[in-house]
């Protein structure tokens, strides 16, 4: 086994896929010079050089102009930079990204990875810390990834490069510098868009989330194991399609579920999971089920003010003792 | 910013007998479709083509088959134009499973990818990156030496994708060609009441993209200016803007009022404007075609059409079944 930070494990994708594949390239900004605002890119404007390219700051070209290079046969990464600036280029997004294969009746194909490095950092405030990705999977015709350890920072990152299909994939940006174990490249076994994993398992409590939120499922599930109460941490890895069936079979034994994400609580992905969880799974319900997410609110700028918007491993180690 | 006029090069009667035929096909499909709309027969929205017919046909005559275009909600004359099958395109309209979109996308969605039509776009102004970044995708990572080209009117041109487009293409000399159809309305809105420039084209200068402003009525003329372009792309040496000028003689959609303007008005340049009428003037005056041989091509268009319809109409709308086809590749 390996130790590699999430933002090497992306490096390494990228390197694998783009030897493999010329129609692979890479545009956004600061990428070339400077290998990517978080480093997720180093290494490879030499590695591959003429295939990442720094923009103009123009999202809709970046996103759009990379929907257009799918449609003309390239397969394009293209980074948002900041998972904030998503809005700029919405209309590329859902009018033309995820449109193109059904409404041209499968002539197109917009085999396109969208990168958007997400979430709170310390004091980066309302523009620059936001998680966004429940917008998306409202849409259909597109892809959404939300990997939360290295080893599937790559893995994960590999499937949606080779699928054919438009994929969001959303990094978050503290998860970058944390280290994971991944096996030696001849050993890694590649992801299914659309498979969840159950990381650990439990018999009492069924807690979900993906991406960073799964700090706090791991915590709260480590604060509970001292309380006698066993839960089984599932990582959706993908939100849309997400793996249904991996958490009502979990539901079904545990018969309590708790969802959480750094989101916004209201109209998060959490609701989603929560409402399909309720509609066929009611009768397997022992208690309501829980969502943690930030307040409705943006996200301030002062310490004092921005810690409120935090989701900690007590809310919901407190929540789900009042389950039982 | 050169104004070309149609040089009296030597045009074949080939070239001249393509270039009616084209117009005159869209023509006849337009007038078809205009017929059955305000019958009530086609579903949905239509944006008529009617007396820009030159455009389309000029640009595409110097495009290979597999250069690629990016289409308006007005696309039926960049579809036909590119050289896409009318029965095809007929039956799409009428949203039947033998359409070239299988019957899912449309009049405002209609696309031909076997010949680089990349479709039609109900979003005014999403054609730009798109054939952008097809010319990115073509010049740096597929290194092939085809050509992309954006059709959009002057209200397209108002929208900030323009200007990202305009920009990157310019600053990285993509291989993009940017034909605005300077048809004079948005809409209902007159063009120079959302616009300060007194061309579009004006705005080529600020993105050190050569322009060129061409009588749109002209096909000969538009062709020049396409080849001009193509050539230009072809080499490397980027983009163009062409700026050709018309008229939106039909309303915005079909059915539409059009209580913005006075009919007389819009029929008097009809009148005098008329691209095919001006192409019989031209083409006699360089002896390439008489009147007898454009009558001949508008009648075998009155046939075709006639068949396109028969075609649309005995073929059948997809299963409903089916509906949950192309949501995704995988």
């Amino acid at each position: 086994m390996r130790k590699l930070t999430f933002s090497q494990a992306t490096c390494e994708a990228m390197a694998e896929t783009m030897a493999k594949d010329d129609s692979i390239f890479v545009m956004g900004e600061d990428l070339a010079r400077q290998g990517g605002i978080f480093g997720q890119f180093k290494g490879l404007p030499e590695q591959f050089p003429g295939r990442i390219l720094d923009t103009p700051i123009s999202e809709t070209f970046i996103i759009g102009g990379g929907v257009g290079a799918a449609l003309a046969g390239a397969r394009p990464v293209v980074d948002m930079h900041f998972a904030d600036f998503i809005g700029v280029p919405m209309d590329e997004i859902f009018n033309q990204m995820a449109k193109a294969r059904y409404m041209f009746g499968g002539q197109a194909k917009v085999p396109l990875v969208l990168r958007a490095p997400d979430g709170m950092t310390f004091q980066g405030a309302a523009q620059h810390s936001q998680c966004v990705e429940a917008w998306f999977p409202h849409i259909p015709g597109i892809k959404v990834v939300a990997p939360s350890n290295p080893y599937d920072a790559k893995m994960v990152l590999i499937a949606a490069i080779e699928s054919d299909d438009p994929v969001l994939y959303f990094e978050n940006k503290i998860l970058y510098k944390e280290k994971g174990e991944l096996p030696e490249i001849a050993d890694q076994v590649p992801y299914t868009l659309g498979k969840a994993r159950v990381e650990r398992e439990g018999s009492d409590v069924t807690i979900v989330s993906y991406s960073i939120g799964m700090k706090n499922a791991r915590g709260a599930a480590d604060l509970l194991a001292k309380d006698g109460i066993k839960a089984e941490v599932i990582d959706l890895i993908t939100l849309s399609p997400w793996d249904k069936e991996t958490v009502l079979n979990s539901v079904k034994k545990t018969h309590r579920l708790c969802i959480v994400h750094e989101a916004v609580k209201q109209s998060g992905f959490g609701a989603e999971i929560a409402a399909t969880v309720a509609e066929e799974a009611m009768e397997y319900m022992d208690a309501p089920i829980l969502r943690y997410g930030a307040p409705f609110c943006p996200i301030p700028f002062a310490p004092t003010l921005e810690k409120m918007v935090r989701v900690y491993p007590e809310d919901l180690y407190k929540g789900i003792k009042g389950m039982f | 910013m050169a104004t070309t006029k149609a040089a009296q090069a030597a045009y074949t009667q080939e070239q001249a007998r393509k270039f009616y035929e084209t117009m005159s096909t869209i023509r006849h499909f337009e007038e078809s479709i205009k017929h059955d709309s305000l019958a009530g027969e086609i579903p949905g929205f239509v944006h008529l083509y009617i007396g820009e017919e030159a455009i389309a046909t000029g640009v595409c005559a110097a495009l290979r088959q597999d250069d690629m275009i990016e289409s308006t909600h007005r696309g039926h004359g960049h579809c036909i134009a590119k050289g896409a099958d009318v029965n095809r395109m007929m039956a799409e309209i009428f949203g039947k499973k033998t359409g070239m979109c299988q019957g899912r996308g449309g009049s405002m969605h209609i696309a031909d990818f076997s010949i680089g039509m990349l479709g039609a776009n109900g979003v005014v102004g999403g054609g730009y990156n798109l054939a952008t970044g097809a010319a990115l995708a073509n010049m740096k990572v597929l290194k092939n030496d085809k050509v992309s080209v954006v059709f959009f009117g002057d209200g397209a041109s108002n929208r900030g994708t323009f200007h990202e487009a305009m920009n990157v293409a310019s600053a990285w000399h993509l291989p993009v060609i940017f034909v605005n159809e300077m048809n004079c309305w948005a809409s209902t809105t007159p063009y120079r009441t959302t616009c300060n420039t007194e061309n579009i084209s004006d705005r080529a200068v600020g993105y050190h993209v050569p322009g060129m402003i061409v009588d749109g009525q002209d096909v000969f003329a538009v062709y020049d200016a396409a080849v001009e372009a193509v050539a230009r792309a072809r080499k490397g040496e980027g983009p163009t803007f062409i700026e050709a000028k018309t008229y939106r003689i039909e309303g915005h959609y079909v059915g539409d009022p059009e209580f913005y303007r006075q009919k007389e008005e819009t029929q008097k340049i009809f009148h005098d404007t008329d691209p095919l009428k001006m192409f019989r003037l031209k083409a006699a005056k360089l002896k390439l075609m008489t009147a007898k041989d454009c009558d001949a091509i508008d009648e075998a268009c009155v046939e075709k059409i006639k068949a396109a319809k028969k075609f649309a109409m005995e073929s059948e709308y997809p299963d409903s079944s089916e509906y949950l086809k192309y949501v995704y590749v995988d």
